[in-house]
């Protein structure tokens, strides 16, 4: 099985994001890493592609939206990192160590910023699916009712820590040793610094929902968590 | 209830082209509504609280009660920093009056203070505001994250620019830079000029 077919894409899905998309996360970003580099020779780390294509998010999030959050936010990111870094001693580390390397340090705030940013935003693409929502697969829907008691309880908090969540952030599930958790992070800020192993994330800067629902932050994430929820990958993590 | 909306004292195309009119009516109808309700909701159980100014309240946050004291700071101060930012907005007011001679002179000249200004504004990373300052004798450029004003911290605004991405996101999406040099058009030095005068 995998999450892509499960999910209904496929037409800019390239063997190589084939395979990462199958892999856990640590993997992936070891694959999409590896594989970025061999297009684009000047940057180690590249832009990942976009699992699905941008327009199969609508109506939840538009392809004018998915445009500029994945075409210019994700790539600055990228591209700011690679700038940042070129020459120094991180240049040909991989992105997780980037970020564990540089978090908490004042005088690396930009590279761990452009770092983490890359890393939530790729973790973002695929925490999110054109047929996405309903009810996740049941060895991580048991784990979810044992930690809130429901899949409802569950995706409220999710709901509500993406709502409350003040400035610019991310909402996240997570799993901490064996109980799955619900937080949420300021800007860059990332569970993999935290010792936590993130199972999903909902991005909740402006910037990824404005063009499609301005000041209503709750309209989306709760469609967001309605309809484009990926479970799969969520369970996948988990593992 | 005790914190209101006031209307802008301009239309909401008073800024345009610079910022339009529909970022104008949402930024200042649904956000800065949004600020006022929640510090509404906040002070709801403290009258005391309730007929004081927004930027008294955040001028001395350790005074507000702890369990509180976090909402006021993100309303409160979303409340009195966009109230200050709407009045210090006109289109193509002239640079000049004691302001402008106290601006040259901290940063050499107009284009010197600009392009720090816009440095600032540009670079800060994630929500927030940057701000022209009198931080006791001298003037200063600084930001502050999300609805923090430099009043907390005992320095006057004399001007603001907020950078939430919803500030600008319908007209410029990603090119913050566009938006912040679109600003040194509505700055209303006039305005800032009586605030300057006033802490002087
Ligand atoms: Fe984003
Ligand atoms: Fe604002």
């Amino acid at each position: 099985m995998s999450m892509n077919t499960d999910n209904g894409f496929s037409p800019v899905l390239s063997r190589r994001g084939f395979l990462a998309a199958s892999a856990s996360a640590a993997v992936l970003f070891a694959v999409g890493g590896f594989s970025c580099s061999a297009k684009t020779s000047s940057s180690p780390l590249g832009l990942p592609p976009l699992p699905y294509p941008e327009n199969t998010l609508a109506p939840v999030i538009s392809a004018n939206a998915m445009g500029f959050h994945y075409g210019k936010h994700h790539k600055a990111y990228v591209d700011n990192l690679n700038q940042l870094i070129k020459g120094s001693e991180f240049e040909n580390t991989p992105l997780e160590k980037i970020i564990t390397a540089t978090a908490g340090k004042e005088d690396q705030k930009a590279i761990f910023n452009n770092a983490a940013q890359s890393w939530n935003h790729a973790f973002y693409w695929r925490s999110l699916a054109p047929k996405g929502g309903g009810e996740p697969p049941a060895a991580l829907k048991q784990k979810i009712e044992a930690s809130f008691g429901s899949l409802d309880a569950c995706k409220k908090a999710l709901l509500n820590a993406a709502v409350t969540q003040f400035g610019s952030g991310w909402a996240w599930l997570v799993a901490d040793s064996g109980t799955i958790k619900v937080i949420q992070t300021a800007n860059a800020e990332t569970p993999l610094t935290m010792g936590l192993k993130p199972l999903l994330t909902i991005d909740v800067w402006e910037h990824a929902y404005y063009l499609d629902y301005q000041n209503r932050r709750a309209d989306y994430a709760a469609a967001v968590i309605d309809k484009l929820i990926n479970w799969n990958f969520a369970a996948q993590n988990l593992v | 209830m005790a914190f209101t909306l006031e209307k802008l004292p301009y239309s909401y195309d008073a800024l345009e082209p610079y910022i339009d009119a529909k970022t104008m009516e949402i930024h200042h109808s649904k956000h800065h509504q949004t600020y006022i309700d929640k510090l509404n909701a906040a002070v709801a159980s403290y009258p005391e609280l309730q007929i004081r100014k927004a930027e008294e309240l955040i001028q001395t946050l350790e005074k507000i009660p702890e369990n509180i004291r976090t909402a006021v700071r993100n309303h409160g101060g979303g409340h009195a920093n966009h109230s200050f930012f709407w009045s210090i907005l006109k289109k193509d007011a002239a640079f000049k009056g004691e302001i402008a001679d106290a601006v040259v002179k901290s940063f050499g000249s107009y284009e010197k203070f600009k392009e720090t200004f816009a440095s600032a504004a540009t670079t800060l990373f994630g929500s927030g505001w940057a701000w022209l300052v009198k931080d006791g004798g001298v003037l200063k450029i600084m930001t502050t994250a999300n609805q923090d004003n430099p009043i907390s911290q005992g320095k006057f605004p004399l001007i603001g620019l907020d950078v939430w991405e919803h500030a600008y996101y319908l007209k410029y999406q990603n090119r913050r830079p566009e938006y912040v040099e679109a600003f040194f058009n509505v700055i209303n030095w006039k305005t800032i000029n009586d605030y300057y005068l006033a802490i002087k």
